[in-house]
């Protein structure tokens, strides 16, 4: 592997460090003592169930929230943004699962949405709608996204293709961090499979990627860090050789907690009429109970 | 082979179909202004019909002047529209325009440019007001320019009354200034019995801008986008609360124009005009294809419903039918236009499937 090499040149690649980094809402502690660092090149993937802390945690490093207690660091300085802008300006972009574009426009007007380019002769004025159609295609393509209508409403897309083109305007738009929100959460498993190739492209280009899921098998097929958040707190910190798949998904199905769960769920002592009508889904549900979650 | 295999595929099926119609056509089913443009053409035809006078060159001049007077406040109702707002107020603040250039020419004897400017300033104000309201308080901008409305309406009466005495302002055409104020914003031209006012140079040059600004230019863009999914726009650092308020800006320059307009073509001003019309105006750009819920629409689409309103509204005239059927005529026509419009936009958002 590579993995090693990558380890040693990347240590000075340090894209972004939080440090014990904690946020209230009133009375609420939605998140406590969370730390992560991000390299260039490198994916570091955050999972946790709903109400775990992930979106957050987001919200901080993207520039929608404050954070109230620890540092955040980008490039080893530290900072405390007001708003988005603030964030993508210092070259961290964010895709949410659902806002990440404005069904009704054009793919190529979503595309350059909020870094629109200019005519120079207009004094940036009117925008070069050729050269922006353009340039899309292209920026498209060197994703490996082939669209040939670049006018069609991005609503027409499907739900894969719309993270994809989000991923690639982060891209083109020189983006050094990458922040996706659920990614996968409401897409089949052949899409899934496109947006995690499109993610791994990202890392290629050289960004460092923040993968926020709570499927441990999309996060291990592309994670080389993962962090698990539960109930606002990190539940563990693993560089991806120190883990497995398994263990994964064990941890984040909650460890002790899923062996009371099946210890719940058994089936009381078998024979006898006990159970009415369809039993509790019977023995597969308890062995892999992460199946259920992630389908669309 | 398993359904998502299948679905694929036939997706990819229709996408090859799809991509054989010529480009050209499957752009104009999209376009919103395409129903707007139908029943334009239908709203002729019936007219032409059955109204010998309406075919005539000064019939003409007539209709144009009437689709001016609602077109010049289309134009950015449209835009706002499309930025996912409303505006109430529109109507009754021509009035305030009008009432204020007035009275302050005749209170301070200026030249009547004087009051032509600090009406502008009223304006732009109210129309900052309205802007300032809603990304303040984030209430909805039917409640804030209901309110703005109400208020308006209200001063353009009272204080008229506390200036003047009465319900309406004094003649101003006696004083210095309003010989030129009135060449710009209500002469007329008349070249072969075809009669052309000031506003219809206003409104197709105002048409020109604003449809230039929202499909050419980077605020455009803006206007789509806070209108579309202002929560995604401001991911994408868009400043949505700063577009809109610079859309409310648009109406206040609209509502200044034709204020200017009533007052130098009337000589004088009644406080109590302009309510209603401000829905007249929404419903220019509903059928010009704005979506009520925004994100979506053409500003040449709104010059097309001003146009529909200017020929109803003098065919009407023509074919000596009773007038009162005018407004059942456009409200029919505004709930068509919204049936159309929901339609087109379930299509555009699902592609051309």
């Amino acid at each position: 592997m590579n993995n090693d090499a990558m380890n040693n040149d990347a240590m000075n690649n340090e894209l972004l460090a939080l440090e014990g980094v904690g946020k209230s809402y009133g009375t609420v502690r939605a998140l406590q003592d969370v730390s992560l660092t991000l390299r260039a090149g490198e994916i570091s993937c955050v999972l946790g169930d709903n109400g775990a802390g992930k979106s957050t945690l987001i919200k901080i490093i993207s520039g929608l929230h404050h954070h109230d207690e620890g540092s955040y660091t980008v490039g080893g300085e530290e900072v405390r943004f007001d708003s988005p802008r603030q964030a993508l300006d210092r070259g961290i972009a964010t895709v949410y699962q659902d806002l990440a574009v404005v069904p009704l426009m054009p793919v190529w007007r979503n595309f350059f949405l909020g870094s629109e380019q200019g005519h120079r002769r207009w004094g940036g004025l009117r925008l070069d709608a050729d050269a922006m159609r353009a340039t899309t295609r292209e920026a498209l393509a060197r994703m490996g996204i082939d669209l040939h209508d670049v006018d069609r409403p991005i609503g027409t897309l499907s739900g894969g293709q719309r993270q994809c083109v989000a991923i690639a305007r982060a891209v083109h738009f020189g983006a050094r961090v990458l922040i996706l929100d659920e990614p996968t959460a409401a897409l089949g498993v052949k899409q899934s499979g496109v947006v995690l190739k499109y993610v791994t492209a990202a890392r290629d280009a050289g960004l460092g990627v923040v993968l926020i899921t709570h499927n441990p098998h999309h996060a291990y097929l592309v994670g080389d860090h993962f962090t698990l958040l539960k109930r606002g707190r990190m539940a563990g910190s693993h560089p991806r050789d120190e883990i497995g798949l398994e263990q994964l998904t064990t941890e984040m199905a909650g460890g002790s907690d899923l062996a009371e769960l099946s210890h719940e769920l058994a089936r009381p002592a078998v024979t006898g009429p006990a159970v009415t009508g369809p039993a509790v889904t019977g023995p597969t549900t308890t062995a892999e109970p992460r199946e259920e979650r992630p389908q669309p | 082979m398993s359904t998502p295999d299948l679905l694929a595929q036939d997706a990819l099926v229709q996408d090859a179909l799809v991509q054989d119609r010529p480009a050209a056509l499957r752009r104009l089913l999209a376009r919103p202004e395409l129903g707007a443009l139908i029943a334009a053409a239908v709203v002729f035809l019936v007219f032409a019909a059955v109204a010998e006078p309406f075919l005539r060159v000064s019939s003409l001049g007539t209709v144009l002047y009437a689709a001016s007077t609602i077109g010049i406040m289309a134009v950015p109702v449209s835009l706002l529209m499309i930025g996912g707002e409303f505006d109430l107020s529109a109507g009754v603040l021509v009035t305030t325009a009008a009432l204020t250039s007035s009275m302050v020419s005749y209170q301070f004897t200026a030249v009547t440019w004087v009051g032509v400017v600090v009406s502008l300033a009223v304006t732009l104000a109210v129309g900052w007001f309205n802007g300032w309201m809603l990304g303040r308080t984030r209430l909805p901008s039917f409640i804030v320019t209901l309110g703005t409305f109400l208020m308006l309406t209200g001063a353009n009466l009272g204080v008229t009354k506390l200036v003047s005495g009465t319900v309406s302002t004094k003649p101003i055409s006696d004083m210095q200034g309003f010989a030129s104020c009135r060449w710009l914003f209500a002469s007329e031209v008349t070249v072969g019995g075809l009669t052309i006012k000031a506003t219809v140079w206003w409104w197709l040059g105002l048409l020109a801008v604003g449809t230039w600004v929202l499909l050419r230019t980077r605020f455009g863009n803006w206007i789509f986008a806070v209108g579309g999914d202002a929560a995604a726009a401001r991911a994408v650092g868009v400043p949505v609360a700063r577009t809109k308020t610079a859309l409310y800006l648009g109406v206040g320059f609209g509502a200044w124009v034709l204020g200017q307009h009533l007052l130098f073509s009337f000589d004088t001003v009644q406080s109590g005009e302009g309510v209603g019309n401000e829905l007249i105006y929404i419903v220019a750009a509903v059928i010009g294809g704005c979506l009520i819920t925004g994100g979506y629409g053409s500003v040449v689409g709104s010059a097309l419903g001003a146009l529909i309103f200017g020929m109803a509204s003098k065919g009407i005239i023509y074919a000596q039918w009773n007038p009162d059927w005018f407004k059942f005529f456009l409200g029919a026509m505004l709930l068509l236009a919204a049936l159309l419009n929901a339609f087109v936009k379930r299509r555009a958002e699902r592609g051309p499937r």
